[in-house]
């Protein structure tokens, strides 16, 4: 593998990027089914996050382009090299475990430079440019003068920056995170989200991260796939899985939302009788499932509501005031509308729909 | 880590409110161990000590004049030196298979190598006998060959060997387990080899425990009697291990000698249970046993 070298140059952030595809992966562990023969173009330097709920295979997927775990069918193409027969030593890639796998008995130091002293004498850069190359990487975490320190002395945010430091330190042709950020506590999440941003804006890396959380996918990701039981359900750019999402699992998982009994007619979709702005896909008619978010309910005056019920609580967060009713059936609506008007508990209130998707 | 892993950790402020009818519980039951314990342990070895020195210093260092002696610590040692690193190595071997693959027959390997815990030593080493003894399945095989296992050397480490086998695979299975294969994966995906993994990094997580386990196998390796006494044949002065030696000489009514011999055997015993206690003290968080203290 001499790209590894090749691409070798005085900074530690000038790396190689490359395309990788995944083309009809299968993989079954004892009788389970993880993926079903899932296909995944990823593009040279792009940041995309695999998204989806737990078991739905994210996690083996990523194992499977490192190499970490083999695929029953399928191959995995890193540019245009065949990976598949690959060991994982020989793929050139960076992977950061959710729970860091820092090497507990050394050194923050040793850990970054044990990739490059794991190498064959004759691959094996100098000492001094070892340690040069520690040097910058520690600056790139921001953890100068924290070399000589033991994975047991740091936070779990450092632990994580070392283990990207650590990964990126063999300047890999793409960078694999499983949750990296998974076991952390909410503001550093936040902080450390921004942060792999900007270190991947620098570097330009192919990178591929894992999250059950949408919120760190839709902000993190130049492109966001979402996986739900071994598939593949969309792939897009954050606003395209948001605004156009392909199924209702997408819709479901992407954030709250409503489930309205409606009728398709014409392209038209009607709730209770009356029309909503809702556009449904050609070919669609009879009874449908309309899926609508929170922003996408209006309080209304009976005389122009789709849905009635009662208000159950309301609260304000964040600028946003929030608005649970429950209908007649005992579905709780979650509504997010901003008319300023306090809502008492029990109060009688019709509902405006504004928007929702219907699916085929 | 020796942080989160401090072995007291017993929270002060809790018992509080039980300690007025724990009190009385517990004053029983420390006790009836502490009696226990002197009478049965204790005691003993203070006895095997006056005994030792009971004709004085000179009639004990006697003991140790004798070329039997020497030669029963010489073979003792030879069969520790052969049977602890076989052990060693089968263990890393079975506790890596056991901890970090999945396959069929794993919980029976696992079973098996509680076997030697349950079987009595006598028995271990009656095997031996029926495979290699002359009436044995090979007996006629190694005679032909002019091969001597059965009251020999081999035959003695074979037994010592069957006896001793748990004790590092024991010791390292729960603790490769509970450590997993993240780190191994890790140092995998930055490129390292097999072999660079296992010597940089699943040998030092589990340095102490192997040594732990190490310490408790070569006792027992010294200490085995019956295993070894069955398949010695007692020839003095050639297949006398250093328990066989004390019997030998117990039999002839040489007290004195039989139990400074002995006093070896508990001194061997008192250092490994220091040594013991000191790696559960210092290293209890990498040690599997050392966590239950």
């Amino acid at each position: 593998m001499n790209s590894r070298t090749a691409g070798h140059t005085d900074s530690p952030l000038d790396r190689p990027s490359t395309t990788i595809r995944v083309e009809s992966v299968s993989k079954t562990f004892d009788t389970a089914a993880v993926l079903h023969d899932l296909s995944l173009d990823v593009r040279a330097g792009e940041l995309i996050g695999l998204l989806g709920p737990s078991g739905s295979g994210k996690t083996t997927l990523l194992r499977i382009i490192a190499g970490l775990d083999a695929p029953d069918r399928g191959r995995i193409l890193f540019g245009d090299d065949d990976a598949t027969g690959l060991a994982v030593q020989e793929r050139a890639v960076g992977f950061v475990f959710q729970h860091y796998a820092l090497f507990k008995h050394m050194s923050v130091a040793d850990n970054i430079a044990y990739g490059l002293n794991a190498r064959r004498r004759a691959d094996r850069p100098a000492k001094a440019e070892i340690k040069r190359r520690v040097g910058d990487l520690l600056d790139l975490i921001r953890l100068s003068g924290f070399g000589d320190r033991y994975p047991s002395q740091l936070s779990g945010g450092q632990r994580q920056r070392v283990a990207l430091a650590r990964a990126l330190a063999v300047e890999p042709r793409v960078l694999l995170l499983d949750e990296p950020f998974g076991a952390l506590d909410a503001q550093v999440r936040k902080d450390l989200r921004r942060w792999l941003r900007e270190i991947h804006d620098r570097t330009g890396q192919t990178t591929i991260f894992v999250t059950h959380d949408q919120d760190e996918a839709l902000e993190l990701s130049d492109r966001v796939a979402v996986l739900d039981r071994g598939r593949l359900e969309q792939v897009g750019t954050p606003d395209e899985v948001q605004e156009h999402p392909a199924s209702a699992t997408v819709m479901k998982f992407l954030g709250d939302s409503v489930e309205v009994e409606a009728i398709a007619e014409g392209g038209r979709v009607l709730v209770r009788g009356r029309e909503t702005p809702v556009v449904a896909p050609a070919g669609i008619i009879g009874p449908v499932k309309l899926y609508v978010r929170p922003w996408q309910l209006q309080l209304a005056e009976a005389e122009s509501a789709h849905l009635s019920g009662t208000v159950r609580s309301s609260y304000r967060t964040q600028g946003r005031q929030r608005i649970e009713v429950v209908d007649a059936e005992g579905r709780v609506l979650a509504v997010e509308d901003f008319d300023g008007v306090r809502h008492p508990a029990g109060h009688p209130v019709g509902l405006r729909i504004n928007g929702g998707h219907v699916f085929g | 880590m020796s942080e989160i892993f401090s072995p007291i950790s017993v929270p002060a402020a809790k018992p509080a409110q039980a300690a007025s009818e724990g009190a009385a519980t517990r004053g029983v039951l420390i006790g009836i161990s502490v009696t226990f314990l002197a009478l049965f342990l204790v005691l003993p070895l203070f006895a095997v000590f006056t005994q030792a020195f009971s004709k004085g210093i000179g009639a004990f260092l006697d003991a140790f004049r004798e070329p039997d002696a020497w030669s029963a610590i010489r073979l003792t040692l030879t069969v520790a030196v052969i049977a602890v690193p076989f052990n060693v190595v089968f263990g890393l071997a079975a506790s890596w298979a056991i901890a970090k693959f999945e396959f069929p027959g794993k919980a029976l390997l696992i079973t098996l190598i509680d076997l030697p815990f349950s079987v009595s030593p006598v028995v271990s080493g009656m095997i031996y006998v029926l495979l290699f003894g002359s009436q044995g399945l090979f007996g006629s095989w190694l005679i032909d060959h002019g091969i001597q296992i059965l009251f020999a050397l081999p035959g003695i480490v074979l037994a010592t060997v069957f006896v001793t086998f748990p004790f590092v695979a024991r010791e390292l299975i729960p603790l490769m387990q509970e450590q997993g294969t993240a780190e191994e994966e890790a140092a995998l995906t930055l490129g390292a080899s097999g072999l660079h993994v296992f010597r940089t990094v699943t040998l030092p997580n589990i340095r102490w425990g192997l040594l732990y386990s190490v310490l408790l196998c070569n006792a027992r390796a010294m200490g085995e009697f019956g295993a070894v006494s069955v398949v010695s044949g007692h020839i003095r002065g050639l297949t006398n291990t250093i328990p066989l030696h004390v019997e030998i000489l117990y039999n002839e009514y040489n007290f004195v000698a039989s139990f400074a011999v002995a006093s070896l055997l508990a001194v061997l015993a008192l250092i490994t249970l220091v040594l013991k206690s000191f790696l559960e003290w210092r290293f209890a968080g990498e040690l599997a046993h050392g966590r239950a203290h």
